[in-house]
């Protein structure tokens, strides 16, 4: 059961939830949730944004300022209630689709301004909403209802993707460790004073994903995550070859004198009004 | 002491947008209308305002949308491709009811088309571009004050409905230079949007008031609650129950709908005996009234009118006067959109004759007397 702090940042009169039983994602919004109670950020100056697909529905379940937007332009919207309103803690959702995909280019210039937003990629390798079609982060060879015969589309590490487009906060987890899960969201939100955050963590689908392959229970799923995981510190020390197919979790990371982007707008301003 | 001014079409848009208390612009550069967001760029920070070169075109309406539900009064601006690319989130803009300005400064097109040349193609885009029913308000402004002046106007309209109005210029409007006199803060109508009155815990986001628009806090302000591009209910959560539907979907055109003829403007000259009528905006409009004041002192009865809100469509207003008119001609730059609207609104109560430019160029004055003169 959530503890109390955490039930109040719920809105239960919106529930059930759009989500399967079983889904990886609760967990994840669980984890979103312990690390705004634990910070004690106020719900009214919490701004939860998405863009569309199973992920991008946590925000209706949260009682704060919520934006769900378009397919894939939650961090372009985000951009502007941020310069609007720095003051406000955002932590935008997206699924691998909605932020690779379609909001990949969003994605990428957000990194590279560097503006303090956390963005946590639900990364469940599959359209989950639709009914199942590959992503950007389908594995090779991985079925999907458009890839009946294996995937071929090279994947994109998202952490790898981030640090190279300019985030000043990295870090990767997955659904099976909710503890790892709360406490990277918590240093990615207590970033956002210095910049962007990124924390992609490896949910499932074992609705759409895991029927095809070979995965279709929740525990089947959560079982392979464990048994895949590798620590950043152990992958340092293995090779390519021994790190292929395992999911690489820790911190990437992480810029302590990075300088936001609507701080340095206030160089801007300054300037503009002649004051520098 | 009034403030002279020599501006370009595009410079007075954004001057008429901050003037309306416009303070967040976020935008992609595209012609004819980057000087809008390059002129943003140097005033907005000036005064504490802020402005964001976006990665894409979605990414100046999406950030514009933004900033307008954390409270700013926001705009983006663009051009043919830009504003295609622009439609489903001007679709956001009408559904989860968030007021923004778009400026629109039309070129050439399909797809690249004609970039530095003028036209008139996004009438029916305007009203119809983005999927699914809404209100639609969208200006032509025809000269530099007049793009001041319409942007301020735009935005109180915005304000007021809580949607998107579009101002929709030409690229001979946006790049024209001409006087203008700045008005004096004070002597021009702000509208600001309504706020909640309730207590946040008592908040229903999405119940609207008597006029059909619910009041609208901002993120930050101590209010909670869930915007969306989904249809919903009144609590703002998505819904499928086809009387919550109902309520929602309708109201969005309806709220525009009722009060129309606040909205509705128009000008008319020459037109008290007028027997032939000239219904043209915009650019053209420059072209016709030359045309027109020529000819009448020939003693031809020709009048002009000149709708300046594009949509809602003056209809009622050319229905009047076609029942007292032989002819009306409808002269645009492109291959015949608002003479459709012309005509439906004349319902055959005289002929309606259609003349259409779609290679660059702008109608020359002898060219619209030549029409004039061919009816005559």
């Amino acid at each position: 059961m959530p503890r109390e702090d955490v039930k109040k940042l719920l809105r239960s009169k919106f529930m059930p939830h759009i989500w399967c039983p079983g889904c990886g994602h609760g967990i994840i919004m669980h984890a979103i949730l312990r690390a705004i109670a634990d910070l004690q950020i106020p719900k009214e100056k919490v701004c939860i944004s998405s863009g569309i697909g199973c992920s991008s529905r946590m925000p209706g379940y949260i009682d704060a300022c919520t934006l769900h937007t378009a397919h894939g332009r939650s961090l372009a919207f985000a951009t502007g209630v941020k310069m609007a309103n720095p003051e406000l803690t955002i932590v935008n959702v997206m699924g691998d689709g909605d932020g690779t995909a379609i909001g990949g280019n969003h994605f990428i210039h957000a990194c590279r301004r560097n503006i303090g937003i956390t963005a946590i990629v639900m990364n469940n390798n599959i359209y989950g909403m639709t009914g199942g079609q590959a992503s950007p982060t389908t594995p090779e060879g991985a079925f999907a209802a458009t890839a009946p015969y294996g995937a071929i589309d090279p994947t994109f590490d998202v952490c790898k993707l981030a640090q190279g487009a300019g985030a000043t906060y990295v870090a990767r987890t997955t659904v099976a460790n909710p503890v790892q899960c709360t406490q990277f969201i918590k240093k990615a939100i207590e970033h956002q004073k210095k910049g962007f955050a990124v924390v992609e963590i490896v949910s499932f689908c074992h609705t759409q994903f895991g029927r095809k392959n070979k995965r279709s229970r929740p525990t089947d799923n959560v079982k392979w995550l464990k048994e895949h995981t590798v620590l950043k510190a152990q992958a340092d020390k293995m090779t390519p070859e021994e790190l292929e197919g395992k999911i690489i979790c820790g911190e990437f990371l992480n810029v302590e004198n990075a300088r936001e982007y609507t701080d340095r707008y206030n160089d801007v301003i300054a300037r503009a009004q002649g004051k520098k | 002491m009034a403030q002279n001014e020599f501006w370009q079409g595009n410079k007075a848009i954004a001057m008429g947008a901050i003037a309306a208390g416009c303070r967040f612009f976020g935008g992609y550069p595209i012609t004819p209308s980057t000087e809008i967001m390059e002129v943003m760029s140097e005033e907005l920070p000036k005064l504490g305002g802020k402005f964001v070169q976006m990665e894409d075109e979605i990414g100046g309406i999406a950030s514009a949308l933004g900033a307008s539900i954390a409270g700013k009064k926001a705009m983006t601006a663009s051009s043919g491709p830009g504003i295609s690319l622009k439609q489903e989130l001007l679709g956001f803009g009408y559904i989860a009811e968030i007021p923004i300005v778009v400026a629109d400064v039309m070129r050439g097109g399909p797809s690249t088309g004609l970039p530095t040349k003028v036209s008139q193609a996004d009438v029916m885009q305007a009203k119809w571009g983005t999927h699914g029913d809404h209100g639609t308000i969208a200006y032509a402004p025809c000269s530099i004050p007049e793009c001041y002046n319409i942007t301020i106007k735009a935005f109180n309209m915005a304000e007021r409905f809580r949607q998107p109005v579009l101002v929709m210029a030409d690229e001979v409007i946006g790049h024209m230079r001409e006087k203008i006199t700045i008005p004096e803060p004070g002597t021009y109508k702000v509208v600001d949007r309504k706020k909640p009155t309730v207590a946040p815990d008592d908040f229903i986001p999405y119940r609207p008031d008597e006029d059909d628009v619910p009041p609208m806090p901002a993120f930050g302000d101590g209010y909670r609650w869930h915007v969306t591009g989904l249809t919903t209910n009144e609590w703002g959560f998505p819904t499928n129950d086809a009387p919550d539907i109902d309520l929602k979907a309708n109201r969005i055109v309806r709220k525009v709908d009722r009060f129309r003829d606040d909205i509705v403007e128009y000008r008319e000259d020459f037109m008290e005996d007028a027997e032939i009528v000239v219904v043209s905006y915009g650019s053209v409009s420059r072209s016709s009234l030359r045309a027109i004041r020529e000819l009448r002192e020939q003693g031809v009865k020709v009048g002009h009118f000149r709708p300046i809100t594009i949509w809602p469509f003056p209809d009622k207003e050319i229905e009047a006067f076609s029942k007292r008119v032989k002819c009306i001609i409808v002269p645009e730059l492109n291959a015949g959109q608002m003479v459709r609207e012309v005509e439906r609104a004349v319902k055959a109560n005289c002929e309606v004759i259609s003349k259409t430019l779609i290679n660059g160029e702008l109608y020359k004055p002898a060219e619209i007397m030549s029409f004039i003169k061919e009816v005559a």
